[in-house]
C-alpha cells in the first residue's frame, strides 16, 4: 500500500498530517524569533527541562501534557531571568538547568510503576499516536501564540533587533523578552508531540534557518518557515512510511537535508552573481 | 525664565568595575549648538552619551535633559549608536528599521499607523536614501547604513541629536557628506557628535569638548596645534572653540 492510499485508509495518518500542519504554524512563527535572536541554546534548555514536568506529572498520575506546559513556562521564566542577570556565565547556568530538568524527569519516571513505555515517546516523539484531543490542544496553543505575536509583533522585533533602542523607546525589554521565551515554551510543548524533546530544537530552528536565506522581513520569514515546517513534517512522514523508520527522526533528517541543499544553492547563486 | 538647556551635566562621576570612567564632568550644551566631543578610545565618550540617555546611572552628579531627568527628557533625543554591529543576516528592511524609531508612541503594541509610515519615508528622504527603503538592511554599504540609523533617530522629530562615531568605517567622501547632512540638520536641532578624529570636525562644529575621564571647559579662539599631541597624552583637556559658524 503506498503512502497516499494509506493516508486515505488510516485515520491515524490523517491525524498525524493534521498535527504536522497545526504545529508548523507555531513552529515557523516562533522558530523565526529563535533564529534571528540567536537563542537556540536557551530554547534547547527550555525544551529539555520540560522532561522534569512530564516526569512529575506522570508520577502523580496527572496529564504529562499539563506537566510539560507548566514546567515549560517555569523554565522559560527562570532561564529568561538567568540570561538577563548572569550575562557572564549565561551558558553554564542554562546548561545546568537543561540537565537538572531532565534529571528530575528521569528520577520521577523511574519511581513510577510500569514506566518506560512512554519515555521513548517523550524523548523522540510519536506523531503516529495522535488523538483528537491532541489536535484540539495544539490548535488552542496555536491561537495563543499567533494572537500574541499579532499584538506584540513590533515590540518583539525591536527587542530582537536592537535592545538598547527598544529600551529608549520605552518598551519594557525584560518583560517582552521573557514573554517571547514563554511563547517559545508553548511552541516547544506543541512540537514535543511531533518529534520529542531531544529533536525539538532542530524542528524549531531548521525551517526558520532556511526561510532566513530567502526572506527580507521577519513576517515573511515566519510565513515561509511555517510552510517549510509543513513540508518537512509531511515529507518526513512520507519518507518514513515505506521502510518503517521512526517518524520524528525522519522529519529532522528531511529538514536538515533541505537546509544543507539550500545553503549550497544560495552560496552558489551568490558566487555566480559576483562572477567568481 | 529662560528655557532649560538641552543638556546640563553637573559634577558627574561614573565608575565601571572599580575604575573611574568619568570624574567630575560638567557640561552645558545650548540650544542649536553643534558640539564635537573628542577623546581617545576608552575615554568615556560613549559612557557620557549613555548617561545623557539615562541608560547608565552616575554614581554622583546630576543629568538634566531639557531640564528633566533623562528618562523623561529622552523622548526629545534622537540617538545614533556606535558600530551598528548588528547581525547582517537579520531580515529587516530599511523602512522597518526607521519605523523602530516610532515605537515610543505605541510601546510596541499593535501596528504602525499611516502617519508613522509617512514620517519614516520623510526621514529617509531627508537623509537622502528614500530609494533604498525596501532594501534588506544587511545589504547596505557603511555610509547608507549610517544614514538609515540617522533616519531612525530623526523619525521621532527630536530636538537633540546624539551621534556616536557616525563616520566609522566610511570613506572620506561619505564622511564629508554625513557632516554636511548634520550641518543642515543643525539648523533645527542641537547636535552632540562623538568622534575620535579632530581634523574634520572642527570645520563643522561650534565647539569642541575633549574628554579623557575629565572634561574641563576653557575657551580658546582656535584649537592649538599642541592639543593634537596633548589630547592623547594627558588625562585633562578641554577646549572651547568659539569660532562661530554663523555669518
Amino acid at each position: 500500500m503506498d503512502f497516499l492510499e494509506a493516508v486515505r485508509t488510516y485515520p491515524f495518518l490523517q491525524k498525524a498530517l493534521l498535527l504536522g500542519l497545526f504545529s508548523s504554524v507555531a513552529c515557523g512563527t516562533m522558530g523565526t524569533y529563535v533564529v534571528v535572536k540567536r537563542i537556540s541554546f536557551i530554547s534547547g534548555g527550555i525544551a529539555h527541562a520540560i522532561l522534569g514536568g512530564m516526569g512529575v506529572a506522570y508520577f502523580l498520575g496527572s496529564s504529562p501534557r499539563i506537566g510539560a506546559l507548566v514546567c515549560a513556562l517555569m523554565a522559560a521564566v527562570l532561564i529568561g531571568l538567568v540570561s538577563l542577570k548572569a550575562r557572564q556565565r549565561e551558558d553554564t547556568a542554562i546548561g545546568a538547568l537543561w540537565a537538572t530538568g531532565m534529571a528530575i524527569g528521569i528520577v520521577f519516571i523511574s519511581r513510577t510503576p510500569g514506566y518506560s513505555v512512554d519515555l521513548m515517546s517523550y524523548l523522540f516523539g510519536n506523531i503516529l499516536l495522535v488523538r483528537d484531543a491532541d489536535l484540539v490542544w495544539t490548535a488552542s496553543l496555536d491561537v495563543v501564540v499567533l494572537a500574541s505575536v499579532a499584538v506584540f509583533y513590533n515590540g518583539f522585533l525591536a527587542v530582537c533587533f536592537d535592545e538598547e533602542n527598544a529600551r529608549l523607546q520605552g518598551i519594557p525589554v525584560e518583560v517582552t523578552y521573557i514573554g517571547l521565551l514563554c511563547l517559545i515554551a508553548l511552541t516547544v510543548v506543541i512540537l514535543v508531540q511531533v518529534v520529542g524533546i531531544v529533536l525539538v530544537i532542530a524542528l524549531l530552528t531548521l525551517p526558520a534557518a532556511v526561510a532566513n536565506l530567502f526572506a527580507r522581513s521577519v513576517s515573511r520569514m515566519m510565513v515561509l518557515a511555517s510552510l517549510l515546517g509543513v513540508a518537512y513534517v509531511w515529507g518526513g512522514l512520507f519518507v518514513s512510511y515505506g521502510p518503517n523508520l521512526p517518524a520524528g527522526a525522519s522529519i529532522i533528517l528531511v529538514a536538515a537535508t533541505s537546509y544543507l541543499v539550500c545553503l549550497v544553492v544560495v552560496s552558489l547563486r551568490n558566487r555566480l552573481r559576483t562572477g567568481l | 525664565m529662560t528655557a532649560p538647556p538641552p543638556v546640563l551635566l553637573e559634577g558627574l562621576f561614573f565608575s565601571y568595575d572599580g575604575h573611574w570612567v568619568l570624574e567630575n564632568v560638567c557640561l552645558r550644551i545650548e540650544e542649536r549648538e553643534f558640539l564635537g566631543l573628542v577623546g581617545p578610545s576608552g575615554s568615556g565618550k560613549t559612557t557620557l552619551l549613555k548617561l545623557i540617555l539615562g541608560l547608565r546611572k552616575p554614581q554622583r552628579g546630576t543629568v538634566r535633559v531639557f531640564g528633566l531627568p533623562p528618562e523623561e527628557g529622552r523622548g526629545w533625543i534622537g540617538y545614533v549608536p556606535q558600530h551598528l554591529g548588528f547581525d547582517r543576516s537579520f531580515p529587516v528592511t530599511v523602512v522597518d528599521v526607521v519605523l523602530m524609531g516610532r515605537l515610543g508612541r505605541s510601546r510596541g503594541i499593535g501596528r504602525y499607523g499611516p502617519e508613522d509610515r509617512k514620517a519614516a519615508l520623510t526621514a529617509l528622504e531627508e537623509v537622502g536614501i528614500g530609494h533604498l527603503r525596501d532594501r534588506a538592511v544587511g545589504t547596505l554599504s557603511g555610509g547608507e547604513l549610517q544614514r538609515a540609523f540617522i533616519a531612525r533617530a530623526l523619525v521621532s522629530r527630536p530636538r537633540l541629536l546624539l551621534l556616536d562615531e557616525p563616520t566609522t568605517g566610511v570613506d572620506i567622501e561619505t564622511e564629508k557628506a554625513i557632516y554636511e547632512l548634520l550641518k543642515e540638520l543643525n539648523k533645527n536641532m542641537t547636535i552632540l557628535l562623538v568622534t575620535h578624529e579632530l581634523n574634520f570636525v572642527t570645520a563643522y562644529v561650534n565647539r569642541v569638548a575633549c574628554l579623557d575621564r575629565k572634561l574641563v571647559c576653557h575657551p580658546t579662539d582656535e584649537v592649538p596645534p599642541s592639543l593634537y599631541d596633548s589630547l592623547y597624552l594627558t588625562p585633562l583637556r578641554m577646549v572651547r572653540h568659539d569660532r562661530d559658524l554663523k555669518p
